[in-house]
């Protein structure tokens, strides 16, 4: 699987940009529980003021602020600020804004002025304000003020910071330090808040419009979720864009890959990882990839930068309830890994059941007529209904798993959530957190969870596509075992077509017996060369060394005395017509497929080499004649017309050597025998090489070569072994009766 | 099953969305094209009755589903009120005014977990009967499949390939079956969210509800925009899909044929054609599915934003709570989820549909004609068999055998010879009543064969096959295939007269060898051989045997004929003849072409009448005596 990835170096760049956007998005979401909680701290809770530092203040609210600050805060603060007096040329047309500036002296904070250090400034002058005045206007009568100190010396009704300002400096810094360092003590959330409900009362006393400015705040920080939210979707819309593009991409180059190069393999190839399983990795396996490739470039990628994020996020808001959900992801992940731990094996019984059912349902197809015949359609009933019982009861069990699983994730979820606020609640009641604030904590805490679930969603996907990966891996690893020399000889532009064996032998990869040894004999042009011999006894195998579907090893052969190893495969190819023992059409026309051994060939050519093969008579019964159109695999006609445009189309290629591979059982002996007689007429000067498996296909040829075990037996005419070899007669007697024979 | 199937297979759509507030990165949705029943209403409500017998426990989790979706919306609100106590707490906190009550909070919290823990509860349960439920359905509607396939008769698999029969079995009882365990459910749990959720939020604020529900117009229209892009993409990357795999099953079946002709560029120029096609609209069939969610995600954080704008303003106004606004929010999200849950179940519906008819369409198809209700009973068969004017053709209007009549006494050989795709196998089948005749009769011992029980008939032909049949069994049960009471003894007689015995005592484990699911762990010739053992066994009166024995080696081949003579000695044999000496010796010989016998009699007269036979047997003698 892991090699695959190079096949995604040329979306580097695309990747790069998927996780940049992804990137983006995830933090666009991740923002927006922190704008909700906004919403709810500052909006609604503060009516929408988030700071302490008002921009505009009374003169006389300001005198006794100024009391609390430092000396050095104070010109500072008072330089950010502009004192406007009633009347005034600049006053006059704020006055709509602020109407208490028609009456009296306001400060205006001036327009980009740099405020942060002073919040924590305004935030405890305020409160020190503000607990004075409340005990002092009786409303504070018991005292009990938040650490305020005992001020009940001042009589009931006067102004303590009248009183204050008229006291001897050294007793009013002494008491303002002990007021300071009281506001010192108080928790800073709390004096912010606490602050801000006084900056929204100074501002109704100016005369502001506070439930606009509420309002405002509320459809500004909505805005933003808006915008973020549509940052979000673009982003993650193009990074679809790139990793969709990415995927199939490299889906569409691997798949090129694998194809270009199982078009290349041997025999030996095929034979290693078979037809069929070349098929699935070429097709199913590049697809399964692709899904994986294209899950990973988005969750795999997204999953960690939301899971951190989240976690980074919810630490900010609210670090000491961080156990929660720890406890909840290990709460999920042991779930999933104990279901998974009890599913998996079933999930594997499933697919050996439903196997078993195919099986036992494919089996009775089959044997229609047998299972009527010996009247045992009960047996076979019983067989499926075992299977059907076995896969029923599993089905049920991993259902079940699943119907647990459910329930027990949203169990643990809707537990997260309530421990949160449950927790939440007491640290929001103790201060040291806010509501809006427990509220995103609540949804960070559901993204985390989320992450984690999608990242185990990969881990079941995964395993699947690294089993595809590394069948495919497999077949790009492996090299050909047949290649062209590095300096090829050229054929001679007429060739003769004599192959010569000599002392040839071949192994099958991984075999230990030789399949064929010693095989030397010469098959001249102009006559024909039968091979017979029981089954196994090497007689395909001899006729697919000469094309070098496989390669000998031991021996060389030779065409017209030159190497066969020594030749270019194309060149060697184009000299040989070759009628497979397994009839392979392509789709496409009865036309196309005779083209296909030469695509320049005449309508002439075609005919007549149709009419050798006996296959003009059927071709001419179809109303489209050559235009017939054949399926896949040729399921349109029979087996005997099949074998017949098989053997056409190797003589439409007008080669100077042809084999045969068994290519006449599927006639019937009519045929057969027509086929024969044209054949030696047409194709006079090519070497025919032909194996057979009946003695009367055979018995003409001038040299017949008998073989068992992978041996030479007998080798000479039908007369001549019929005499001097046993294998020979045993196979002739078996076939022919004697009169026949004689 | 063909790897187009296995696609569909592969793609269907993830059963269930996510839950919550998830950012759903690359939510793979099913797009899979809609197949559509041709009877909708009635397959539905066929289907439907499998489901009576199951009314009560239906009824039942009817009860736990309602119940467990109504504990699951009942939680937000609950909660919410939890939050506003709290907030409102420490308003008074600060406020200086009051602090939070946190026995209040605790028992809503209490209260908020039972019924969480009792929706997941209901939840559980609900699952666990509706599992039980889907898998007796299913595992129904496989056995009356099952025993159906041993009921038609053969002319409807003239039609049918076992693979579409197989894919009945599996695939689509399969799909029955997801249907029954999940969207079944699904559709009462959705149909209930949507109408809780709609009480909960119209009972914290109309206003809201109906920003909530202005979202989902925009939501629809998206999602039928999107499904309808990438259907059509979808569509065209299955159709390439098929093409490339066309071409690559075509390529690498022929691959020796493709070398032998030079034709690799050929064959990579045609795959890279597709290949690039399939490139295009495989990239945007997977990025406009892959839109489907983000979208709505964006549709529902719309919603969102709409309703915090809205519940901040209205939590201002005192209208409503802080909590509710927290509930309202939970709600929003809650809602999206069955409504696409339900604009899934409708494509669902339609494949379950389409897949149930497909699987009625088969458990109606009309069983072999009825057995006779005066069965003849013959405690011996004698084994004389006669054609009386026969006429059969596999299909009615296309008569094949044409008022065919003969005789055959007990004992006698009768040969049946013609070239390939005469359609030898004709005789087999009218006589051991796969087939009955269009009209005529056939006779075995005088009475016809439509007068016995098809079991009875069946019991005294043996058959021997060129289609050597063999089970994924022991070699034992395979030989006692046709004789289960068989003793070992007689088992290992058979085996010994069919010339297997010796053989079979050289495999690893003898007679209880279990042969593996392609048999193939014997040779073919030994196939052969066990399905002669097997007939021997049986000890039909009548038989019918295939010579053939093509792909067998000679020595094989030598034991499988002497095993055949001895099968065929004292019995009316009917034998699909490949071999000169048994055409020659036969007592009769029907000569078959085009579906019809042409001729008949012994091999002299044949050959005088200097016809067809004569023609057939000339051909070959000629190449035989030069």
């Amino acid at each position: 699987m892991l090699k695959l990835f190079k096949y995604l170096k040329p979306y580097t760049f695309s990747i790069l940009v998927c996780t940049a956007l992804l990137f983006l998005q995830a933090n666009m979401d991740l923002t927006l529980p922190d704008y909700m909680s906004r919403i709810v701290n500052t909006g609604v809770q503060q009516n929408g003021i988030d700071s302490a530092v008002p921009v505009a203040i009374r003169q006389t609210e300001m005198k006794n602020l100024e009391l609390f600050f430092g000396d050095k805060e104070k010109q500072e603060i008072l330089d950010a600020y502009t004192l406007l007096e009633p009347g005034t040329g600049d006053a006059v047309p704020l006055e709509l804004v602020y109407p208490a500036l028609k009456n009296e002296a306001l400060y205006i904070l001036s327009e980009g002025a740099e405020t942060d250090a002073f919040e924590i400034v305004f935030s405890r002058a305020f409160s020190a304000v503000a607990g004075i005045t409340q005990m002092a206007s009786g409303t504070g009568k018991s005292s009990g003020g938040p650490g305020m100190p005992d001020l009940s010396m001042i009589p009931e009704g006067s102004d303590f910071f009248s009183i204050l300002s008229t006291m001897p400096e050294e007793q009013r810094s002494q008491i303002l330090a002990m007021i300071s360092s009281k506001v010192g003590q108080i928790d800073e959330i709390i004096l912010t808040q606490g602050a801000l409900r006084l900056v929204n009362a100074e501002y109704q006393a100016i005369g502001m419009d506070t439930g606009k400015m509420q309002s405002r705040y509320i459809i500004n920080m909505g805005a933003m979720m808006l915008l973020f939210t549509l940052i979000s979707i673009l982003a993650n819309i193009i990074a679809g864009l790139l990793a969709s593009r990415s995927a199939a991409g490299m889906a569409q180059t691997v798949r090129s890959d694998i194809f270009n190069k199982v078009e290349h393999f041997s025999g030996e190839e095929f034979d290693k990882f078979s037809t069929a399983s070349l098929i699935t990795r070429t097709t199913n396996d590049v697809t399964q990839v692709q899904l994986v490739i294209f899950m990973m470039l988005r969750m795999v990628i997204y999953a960690p930068i939301l899971g951190v994020g989240g976690v980074i996020r919810a630490l900010g808001k609210a670090p000491s309830m961080a156990w929660i959900i720890g406890l909840a992801v290990l709460a999920l992940l042991g779930l999933i890994t104990i279901v998974f731990i009890i599913a998996t094996p079933k999930f594997k019984s499933i697919q050996r059941l439903i196997d078993r059912l195919n099986l036992v349902t494919r089996e009775n197809l089959s044997g229609l007529m047998v299972v009527r015949a010996f009247n045992r359609q009960k047996f076979e009933e019983k067989r499926f209904d075992k299977a059907n019982k076995d896969l029923t009861g599993v089905n049920l069990y991993v259902t079940r798993v699943m119907v647990i699983m459910m329930p027990a994730m949203m169990l643990i979820m809707n537990l997260l959530s309530v421990a949160i606020i449950w927790v939440g609640a007491h640290q929001v009641a103790e201060s040291s957190m806010q509501v809006g604030d427990m509220m995103a904590f609540l949804q960070y805490a559901m993204q985390i969870v989320m992450s984690f679930l999608m990242l185990s969603m990969i881990f079941i996907f995964l395993p699947r596509a690294a089993v595809s990966g590394t069948r495919i891996s497999e077949v790009l690893e492996t090299e050909p075992t047949i290649s062209d020399p590095e300096n090829p000889e050229d054929l001679p532009s007429k060739v003769r077509g004599r192959i010569e064996f000599k002392d040839v032998s071949f192994t099958y990869p991984g075999a230990e017996e030789n399949a064929l040894s010693g095989i030397n004999f010469i098959a001249e042009p102009g006559k024909t060369t039968a091979i017979i011999g029981s089954t196994g006894s090497g007689k395909s195998t001899i006729l697919n060394l000469i094309p070098r579907f496989y390669d000998i090893t031991g021996g060389v052969i030779l065409l017209d005395g030159q190497d066969i190893r020594k030749i270019r495969q194309k060149d060697l190819r184009s000299q040989i017509g070759y009628v497979p023992q397994k009839v392979t059409l392509f789709s496409g026309t009865i036309e196309s497929n005779l083209k296909y051994a030469d695509e320049n060939a005449s309508e002439e050519t075609l005919r007549q080499s149709a009419e050798i093969a006996q296959a003009m008579e059927f071709i001419s019964s179809k109303p489209e004649g050559l235009n017939t159109p054949i399926a896949q695999g040729g399921q349109n006609i029979s087996g005997g017309q099949k074998q017949r445009l098989s053997i056409a189309r190797a003589l439409v290629k007008k080669a100077p050597v042809y084999i045969f591979d068994d290519s006449f059982s599927a006639l019937d002996f009519k045929t057969d025998a027509a086929l024969r007689k044209a054949m030696k007429e047409k194709t006079g000067d090519s070497t025919l090489i032909i194996v057979a498996q009946r003695v009367s296909t055979i018995m003409k040829a001038e040299q017949i070569i008998v073989l068992d075990e992978g041996g030479i037996v007998g080798k000479g005419t039908h007369g001549e072994l019929l005499k001097s070899c046993e294998a020979y007669s045993e196979i002739a007697y078996s076939q022919l009766s004697m009169e026949e024979l004689s | 099953m063909s790897d187009k199937q296995n696609f569909s297979e592969k793609d269907k759509p993830a059963a269930s969305p996510q839950r919550g507030r998830g950012p759903m990165g690359g939510g793979h949705m099913g797009m899979m094209k809609a197949e559509k029943a041709k009877n909708f209403k009635g397959t539905m409500r066929r289907l439907l009755s499998y489901l009576a017998e199951y009314k009560l426990t239906l009824f039942f989790v009817l009860i736990f589903a309602i119940a467990s979706t109504i504990f699951m919306i009942i939680g937000p609100k609950t909660l919410g009120k939890a939050t506003t106590a709290l907030f409102e707490g420490v308003m008074a906190k600060i406020a200086g005014t009051g602090t939070v009550d946190f026995l209040y909070i605790g028992k809503i919290i209490l209260f908020v977990l039972i019924i969480y823990a009792g929706s997941s509860l209901f939840s559980f349960i609900m699952g666990w009967i509706m599992a039980r439920v889907s898998a007796d359905i299913t595992y129904r509607f496989r056995r009356d499949v099952s025993l159906k396939i041993n009921e038609i008769p053969f002319n409807y698999y003239d039609n049918t390939t076992h693979g579409e029969t197989l894919s009945r079995i599996t695939n689509d009882i399969d799909t029955i079956n997801q249907t029954l365990s999940q969207s079944l459910t699904q559709i009462i749990t959705s149909i209930v969210s949507i109408v809780g959720v709609l009480i909960m939020m119209f009972s914290i604020d109309w206003r809201m509800t109906l920003i909530a529900l202005a979202i989902l117009p925009l939501s629809m229209v998206l999602v039928t925009f999107i499904v309808k892009k990438s259907q059509k993409y979808f569509k065209q990357q299955q159709e390439f899909l098929g093409h490339i795999n066309g071409h690559v099953e075509e390529m690498f079946s022929g691959h020796m044929v493709m070398k032998a002709f030079n034709g690799e560029q050929k064959s990579i120029d045609t795959f890279e054609e597709s290949n690039k096609t399939l490139f295009s609209s495989a990239w945007k069939s997977q990025f406009l599915s892959g839109m489907m969610m983000p979208l709505m995600r964006f549709v529902g954080n719309l919603g969102y934003v709409a309703v915090v704008i809205m519940g901040g303003w209205l939590v201002i106004k005192r209208i409503i709570t802080i909590g509710e606004v927290q509930a309202f929010i939970q709600y929003v999200n809650n809602f999206t989820q069955p409504i696409t849950q339900i604009a899934n179940i409708s494509n669902v519906l339609q494949r379950t549909a389409a897949a149930a008819e497909r699987v009625f369409e088969f458990l109606d198809v009309e069983g072999e004609i009825a057995e006779t209700k005066t069965p003849v009973k013959l405690d011996s068969v004698e084994g004389f068999v006669e054609f009386k004017n026969v006429h059969f053709g596999y299909n009615p209007n296309e008569p094949i055998i044409n008022n065919f009549s003969a005789k055959a006494k007990p004992g006698q050989k009768i040969a049946i010879v013609g070239p390939t795709g005469a359609g030898k196998t004709t005789m087999v089948k009218l006589l051991m009543r796969f087939y009955d005749v269009n009209s005529g009769a056939i006779m075995v011992d005088g009475h016809n064969i439509q007068e016995f029980t098809r079991a009875d008939l069946r019991r005294n032909f043996g058959m021997v096959l060129q289609d050597t049949w063999l089970y994924n069994g022991t070699i034992r049960d395979n030989i006692s295939y046709g004789n289960p009471d068989a003793s070992e003894e007689e088992i290992i007689k058979a085996a010994e007269a069919a010339h297997a015995d010796h053989f079979i005592r050289t495999l690893p484990e003898g007679y209880d060898m279990v042969l593996n699911e392609e048999t193939s762990n014997i040779s073919q010739g030994q196939r052969q051989l066990l399905t002669i053992a097997r007939a021997i066994l049986a000890d039909p009166k009548l038989l019918i045997l295939d010579e053939a024995t093509s792909s067998v080696d000679t020595r094989t081949e030598i034991l499988i004929q002497k095993a055949m003579d001895n099968l065929m000695s004292s019995r009316t044999s009917f034998v699909i003849a490949h071999r000169l000496s048994t055409i020659k010796n036969a007592d009769l010989i029907l000569v078959m072409n085009e579906g019809d016998i042409v001729e008949q009699g012994t091999h002299v007269e044949l050959l005088k009448k200097d016809g067809f036979y004569a023609d057939l047997y000339n051909s070959q003698f000629e190449t035989v005596a030069s």
